[in-house]
């Protein structure tokens, strides 16, 4: 699935990345923990966290995830966002707690990584 | 034992937060730079983001070495810190001594030390309580991650 279907499936709003939606993404990594993103994320996973400062996206370039997906409506300061950017790593947020996220993309046959 | 190809030192300073994790970046790129594969740089990275973040969230400051031969990667991560009273416990996954501060960052799950010892292929722990701590860890180039 790609990063774009994900996008308008989960009504997410994109904050940076906006020209690299067509990622392809199989695998979920999910957590606000960042030591478990790093434990599990093996590369190009989609990374979903409720954790929005400065070290979530350190984690995300760290694990080398694709992408990654703010939610519960959280959104980074755009510090963060810029950080992103200069990384290259799409940000996406919505409003969906993770729960439900995580339901949605496993019921269109996204895995998560163990 | 192979000559060294290379050796750099970084400083981390403790609680300081919005700089946790410039180190470590700045390996990723050394070593993406140096050619070495990916399974290792992400490896070898990973021991340092969480050996960095142990630095910046206990310690007031600390060294990070990266030391570079053609068979191996070692880091050396020292601190003047609390150090840890019971290394073993420290390094049960789940274990933590993390305050709501180190959480709310994202850390202090008991799963950084844990991680470390995982992507290492050797990993070394010695520390002396109200001194610091120091950890060895080595990835061999040849070990497929």
């Amino acid at each position: 699935m790609t990063l774009q279907e994900i996008q308008e499936l989960l009504q997410c709003e994109v904050l940076t990345g906006g020209d690299n939606l067509q990622v392809d993404v199989t695998q979920v990594v999910a957590s606000d923990g960042m030591s478990e993103i790093l434990a599990f994320a093996r590369s190009k996973e989609l990374m979903i966290t409720g954790l929005t400062n400065i070290q979530s996206i350190r984690t995300a370039d760290i694990a080398g995830v694709s992408a990654v997906i703010y939610c519960r409506g959280k959104f980074p300061d755009e510090k963060v966002i810029e950080f992103a950017r200069q990384r290259r790593i799409p940000v996406l947020a919505t409003k969906m707690g993770m729960f439900d996220i995580c339901g949605v993309l496993y019921g269109r046959g996204l895995k998560g990584v163990s | 034992m192979s000559a060294e190809l290379l050796r750099e030192s970084f400083r981390i300073q403790g609680r300081n937060f919005d700089k946790a994790g410039e180190v470590s970046s700045e390996i990723k790129v050394m070593l993406r730079d140096l050619c070495i594969d990916a399974a290792n740089t992400r490896r070898t990275v990973i021991v340092a983001y969480e050996g960095e973040m142990n630095v910046v969230m206990y310690a007031r400051r600390g060294t990070l070495t990266l030391i570079l031969t053609d068979e191996d990667i070692s880091l050396e991560i020292a601190d003047e810190g609390p150090g840890i009273p019971d290394i073993s416990l420290a390094l049960q996954e789940g274990y933590s001594t993390a305050s709501d501060e180190m959480r709310e960052m994202g850390f202090g799950f008991g799963m950084g030390l844990p991680n470390m010892k995982k992507n290492s292929d050797e990993f070394r722990i010695e520390s002396e309580v109200g001194k610091g701590t120091r950890v060895l860890a080595k990835i061999n180039l040849d070990a497929n991650g």
